[in-house]
């Protein structure tokens, strides 16, 4: 379960969030949906622990995310799994060898790696892709691998922030319907976004913001500003 | 363990695979420790040149004639005990009419002259050479003691003194401009490896951005760094010297004639690997040190 009690950032006196209280449960598919600026990437960056908050309180499993210790952050953010828009992938890594990295920081063997990855290889629809590079890859091909990526640690928490900025529509589906897949199989979904097609066509829980704050919360929500 | 041999994997292969990059820092690096060897290569030469120098200085205590050449040897023996002096030579008055009349076999006068003479007109002497030219004076204050005084006809130090003073002060100078170079030169070389490397890094700073995000520690992610930051080093090294030795076979029968003594080849050839551990080691510590300190800020996230 994650929790933003009071949660306020300012950058420079300027408030990006401003007091923003939400609860989400364990396997849920939440939208946070906004315009630019709105907040949406500074609520994702303070549960990833990129920035801490101004005020108030950020927790997973009653943990203060903001109290982790350096130390402790790389272990953490292994229970968590990340999506971009842009992609993050490592451009001189090939799809497998990605996905086998993020195994690879957490210490994994050898032979799990040799037996999950081409898994989750094919769970994404990429098996015959698993030796090119990135930019051997169309865009969408480039997200699946990112989100094969996310998954190997089997997280707890997916977190996708616009993953589909950047795709064209019949990849931008194949995407969303991959993480309502995820989803389907018990991991949480917290998914940023401005595409308005996306949330009216997924009918789940939509928190929209505006200007930092929380301006609507409704299950089967719809996209309106 | 396993953690280990995967840094070690992966510096290969961020080495290999950013083949464009990895070759523009080390052609950089190796430009940075050409500079290096050039210092190492003209420390030899002015080395060469000063004790040229030095050998051509020299101070002669001359001897009454008559003087018994016991006496004269007991005076090398003296001097030898000095601990200022490099090298004492005796020369007879036979050898000194022998190298006379040879110097001047070409001058019909001077030789009609000498044969006239019934006696050798020329004295014994002694060639004294000095470690540091400076320290004639003390030599010459030993030959002027009192127990000398009845034998030694003259020292001619006074007379070249101006000529020995110049030298010298010739000699600190070139001694004092060498080591100034090398440190100028020796810091921009320093430098210039030391910002390739930060450069290296400011372009994978994205790549250092995503290893964290993905959950990998700050060891992780620096290790490959270091690997292929100390293969750069390597490499650059080795480049280095493979440039160096063509380039010293050439230019050493060249260089030997400006400065005499000075065989660039051969000193080249004798400490191949003593030159190349030296540009090793800057080498790799400079590039190891610059990775470390400038994947420092990417890591904070």
């Amino acid at each position: 379960m994650i929790t933003f009690e009071n949660v306020s950032k300012f950058y420079n006196a300027h408030p990006a969030l401003d007091d923003v209280s939400l609860t989400i449960a364990q396997g849920e598919f939440i939208s946070i949906v906004g315009q630019s600026g709105a907040g949406k990437s500074t609520l994702l960056k303070l549960l990833l622990a990129e920035e801490k908050a101004s005020e108030g309180k950020v927790t997973l499993d009653g943990k203060d995310v903001a109290a982790i210790s350096q130390r402790e952050l790389p272990f953490f953010r292994r229970r968590i799994g990340t999506i971009f828009q842009d992609f993050k992938l490592l451009t001189q890594k090939t799809a497998y060898e990605n996905i086998a990295f993020a195994m690879e920081v957490s210490g994994r063997s050898k032979k799990e790696i040799q037996e999950d990855v081409p898994q989750i290889l094919q769970l994404v629809g990429l098996e015959q892709k698993a030796h090119q590079f990135p930019r051997q890859l169309s865009g969408g091909e480039q997200q699946r691998v990112a989100i094969a990526r996310a998954l190997v640690h089997q997280p707890d928490i997916i977190i996708a922030d616009e993953p589909t900025g950047n795709l064209d529509p019949l990849n931008t589906w194949d995407v969303i319907r991959l993480l309502t897949k995820i989803n389907e199989l018990g991991t949480t979904i917290i998914l940023a976004t401005h595409d308005r097609e996306i949330i009216n066509t997924i009918n789940k829980r939509v928190v929209s913001l505006d200007k930092g704050k929380v301006i609507r919360d409704e299950q089967g929500g719809r996209y309106i500003l | 363990m396993l953690t280990v041999r995967r840094i070690i994997k992966a510096g290969f292969q961020d080495f290999w695979r950013n083949g464009w990059l990895s070759a523009a820092t080390v052609s950089v690096m190796a430009l940075a420790l050409s500079m290096v060897m050039g210092l190492l290569l003209l420390s030899v030469l002015t080395e060469a040149l000063i004790t040229n120098l030095e050998n051509k200085i020299d101070v002669a205590v001359y001897f009454n004639p008559g003087t018994e050449e016991t006496d004269v040897l007991k005076i090398k023996n003296d001097l030898f005990s000095l601990p200022e002096v490099k090298n004492v030579a005796y020369v007879s008055e036979e050898d000194a009419l022998a190298r006379f009349k040879e110097r001047h076999k070409d001058d019909p006068i001077i030789s009609q002259a000498l044969d006239e003479l019934d006696v050798n007109p020329l004295e014994a002497s002694l060639n004294i050479k000095v470690k540091d030219t400076a320290q004639f004076p003390a030599v010459v204050s030993f030959l002027e003691r009192s127990e000398y005084q009845a034998i030694v006809s003259k020292v001619n130090y006074y007379e070249n003194k101006d000529v020995i003073m110049r030298l010298t002060a010739a000699i600190s100078a070139i001694r004092k401009g060498g080591a100034a170079l090398s440190i100028i030169l020796g810091v921009i070389a320093g430098l210039v490896a030391f910002n390739t490397i930060r450069i290296t890094i400011y372009t994978l700073k994205d790549e250092i951005g995503i290893m964290k995000l993905v959950g990998a520690t700050n060891w992780f992610v620096r290790g490959p760094f270091l690997i292929a930051g100390a293969l750069y080093g390597v490499v650059a090294s080795l480049v280095t010297m493979f440039v160096f030795y063509p380039l010293v076979f050439a230019l050493s029968p060249a260089m030997s004639r400006f400065f005499p003594g000075a065989d660039l080849l051969v000193y080249f050839q004798h400490n191949f690997l003593a030159l190349w551990l030296i540009l090793l080691s800057v080498g790799v510590v400079l590039s190891v040190a610059g990775s470390v300190i400038a994947i420092g800020k990417y890591l904070k996230i």
